[in-house]
């Protein structure tokens, strides 16, 4: 009885992994199909489509700055959030509501409304500071807040910050000491995890950067497929590999970095 | 406790620290409209422990938080060691802390934990380790050092905890429960233990705890606080025997609240005359606090009647004594006898309760007869 229960058990996991790992794969698979066709019927298969995308400088261009923005848009949004949600959480334990309620707000507006809003702003910016494509990271910061809120917020509900900042405070650390110290190590992987969702987030992101009239990854995607729709597709089909491989890498690090440090104390 | 080992609790302190003396003046705390604290005043002189006992609520944590530097006061002032710090912030008030919670670092081992302190305040590396392995060996965790949190029971936890508090060689130590999340066993070897070394180390703690026994049973004077104010300071045998307040008697200790007449300096309770703590208490109808020790059961007589005849209803085994539930009819009274005398009384057996000539305090609040 229990025996079959639990091959049952097994047979329903297998089936569901094999029927999401085909939702998933089926569709990148179709990709790299076509992109790897050649030009003719008969033709044989080729890579030129994904090596010809390292010589448009153009692509690289907006690659980079895909990625300037994820690293500028990360440290922007610990520096933002972090620091605000320790402090609101020990000393204003009212306010933690309204924050919450502040930073989830964003996931309610559609982008496309954010962009009238941002609009005339980022024509001020445009005059006034810059026109590079990386003022961008200003929009970014608030359409990634809601997510790496939750992230954060799922960290620090894990440990009981107060009594360790109390305690620390009263063996003689100051503020900063806390914070970095204490609160930081003790959620590391929260705070990886927000970086994965706010470089996620901002890799993926095409609608404001293109009402915005800047080139980033996604809108370069979407140039090149007017023209040829064999590089756009491959060009999608690395991103994807790339922020999968990125992910992962995250995680691994933020795992590693973790116990070595474990390590090193011990 | 070996000669090498006070040596070593000497070497470990520096042993030229002298203790410090804590006064707290006219302290006062509200939260939205609830009073935390109502003007407490209270010295806790130098090398003393001095616990706090009191219900929930009773401001006996906030008096304590204040004095960290936790919570800031409303009114009054904190005075360690001659300095006002009423003012200062936790991290410059130069005091120790055991909380009630679990609270150690986690992403630190039990070593760095305790040398923490000593890292904030700038003590060389190899000076922090050999004091924080010290200190962990007052401790008795010397082959735990390199243990996380989570691989330590909940008792060396506090134990690591102590260790880290007394590391940075603070003025006074301050436990917040530091018992309370710990099993019976562990609780009261543990409770020995902080006597122990804070009498080693001679330094000036404050113990806040709900826990009557506990407080009784550490303290060089017990404050048993209510509702922001100190209701009675003084050693634990003069809170339990000589209770102040009617407050005192019944939150230290079981107390039989049983009806009777004050009349010419002692009370009349169902025929027997006691004597008062107070003897100048006007005449009246009163009710009288009595301790369960207090309370003795006579040879049973079949078949007897009077007011001081019942039938007990319920048996408790203490241990070495046990407690009874006596049912005299109007009332009932809880009785603690040798348990070695239990076998006569089974449960529904008819017994006659002596009542102890100790003087006994009364009080006038018209409450139930018994809690």
């Amino acid at each position: 009885m229990n025996r079959r229960r639990r091959r049952r058990l097994a047979a329903f996991k297998t089936a569901v992994y094999v029927v999401l790992g085909l939702f998933f794969l089926l569709p990148i698979a179709a990709m790299v199909e076509f992109a790897t066709r050649g030009v003719g019927i008969s033709s044989p298969r080729t890579l030129s489509a994904f090596t010809s995308i390292g010589s448009d400088p153009e692509l690289v261009d907006a690659i980079m700055a895909s990625l300037e923005l994820a690293l500028i848009t990360s440290v922007g949004m610990l520096a933002l959030l972090l620091p605000t949600m320790i402090w609101v959480r020990l000393r204003l334990p009212r306010m933690v509501r309204p924050v919450e309620l502040a930073c989830l707000t964003p996931l309610t507006i559609p982008a496309i409304v954010l962009v009238v809003g941002f609009a005339p702003i980022y024509r001020w910016i445009e005059i006034n500071v810059s026109d590079s494509i990386l003022t961008l990271a200003f929009a970014y910061l608030i359409l990634v807040l809601p997510y790496c809120y939750r992230a954060l917020d799922a960290g620090l509900s894990a440990v009981d910050i107060r009594t360790l900042s109390e305690a620390a405070r009263s063996l003689g650390a100051g503020w900063d000491t806390v914070m970095w110290r204490i609160v930081v190590p003790n959620m590391s992987s929260a705070v990886s995890n927000a970086c994965l969702l706010c470089a996620a987030v901002v890799l993926g992101e095409f609608t404001v950067a293109n009402l915005l009239n800047f080139e980033n990854l996604q809108v370069a995607i979407s140039i090149l497929g007017t023209g040829n729709a064999s590089i756009s597709i491959a060009l999608s089909v690395l991103s994807l590999v790339f922020v999968f491989v990125f992910l992962l890498v995250l995680s691994f690090l933020a795992r590693s970095l973790s116990r070595r440090r474990g390590a090193a104390r011990a | 406790m070996s000669a090498r080992d006070a040596r070593q609790i000497g070497a470990a302190w520096g042993g030229t620290r002298t203790a410090a003396e804590v006064r707290l003046e006219e302290l006062r705390r509200q939260y939205g409209s609830t009073v935390a604290l109502d003007g407490l005043n209270l010295t806790i002189q130098a090398g003393e422990l001095v616990a706090l006992l009191g219900p929930s609520g009773c401001g006996k944590t906030t008096a304590l938080r204040l004095v960290a530097g936790l919570e800031d006061a409303d009114g009054g002032r904190v005075v360690i060691d001659g300095r006002d710090v009423t003012h200062l912030p936790p991290n410059r008030r130069d005091t120790g802390m055991v909380f009630q919670a679990y609270s150690l670092f986690p992403h630190m081992t039990a070593r760095e934990n305790v040398a923490f302190g000593l890292r904030m305040r700038k003590v060389g590396a190899e000076e922090r380790r050999r004091r924080a392995g010290e200190m962990l060996e007052l401790v008795g965790l010397a082959t735990q050092a390199d243990r996380y949190a989570h691989q330590l029971s909940g008792g060396q936890q506090q134990r690591v905890a102590l260790a880290r508090a007394l590391a940075i060689r603070p003025s006074v130590l301050l436990l917040d429960e530091p018992l309370s999340a710990l099993d019976a066993r562990v609780r009261s070897q543990l409770r020995d233990e902080i006597r122990r070394i804070q009498r080693e180390v001679g330094i000036t703690t404050l113990f806040v705890t709900h826990d009557q026994e506990e407080a009784l049973a550490i303290a060089d004077r017990v404050g048993v606080m209510r509702a922001g104010r100190l209701e009675q300071m003084g050693p634990p045998t003069s809170i339990y025997s000589q209770p102040a307040t009617p407050f005192v008697a019944e939150f230290v200790g079981l107390t039989n609240r049983l009806a009777g007449v004050v009349m010419s300096g002692s009370v009349d309770v169902r025929g027997v005359r006691l004597p008062l703590i107070a003897p100048d208490t006007p005449d009246g109808p009163a009710v009288a606090l009595v301790r369960p020790e207090a309370v003795s059961l006579a040879p049973a007589v079949e078949s007897s009647n009077g007011p001081l005849s019942g039938t007990v209803i319920a048996v408790s085994f203490l241990g070495a004594v046990s407690r009874l539930t006596v049912d005299l009819g109007d009332t009932r009274v809880l009785v603690q006898i040798p348990t070695a005398e239990v076998a006569a009384h089974p449960g529904g057996s008819r017994v006659r309760i002596a009542l102890r000539q100790d003087p006994v305090l009364i009080t006038r609040d018209g409450g139930a007869e018994r809690r």
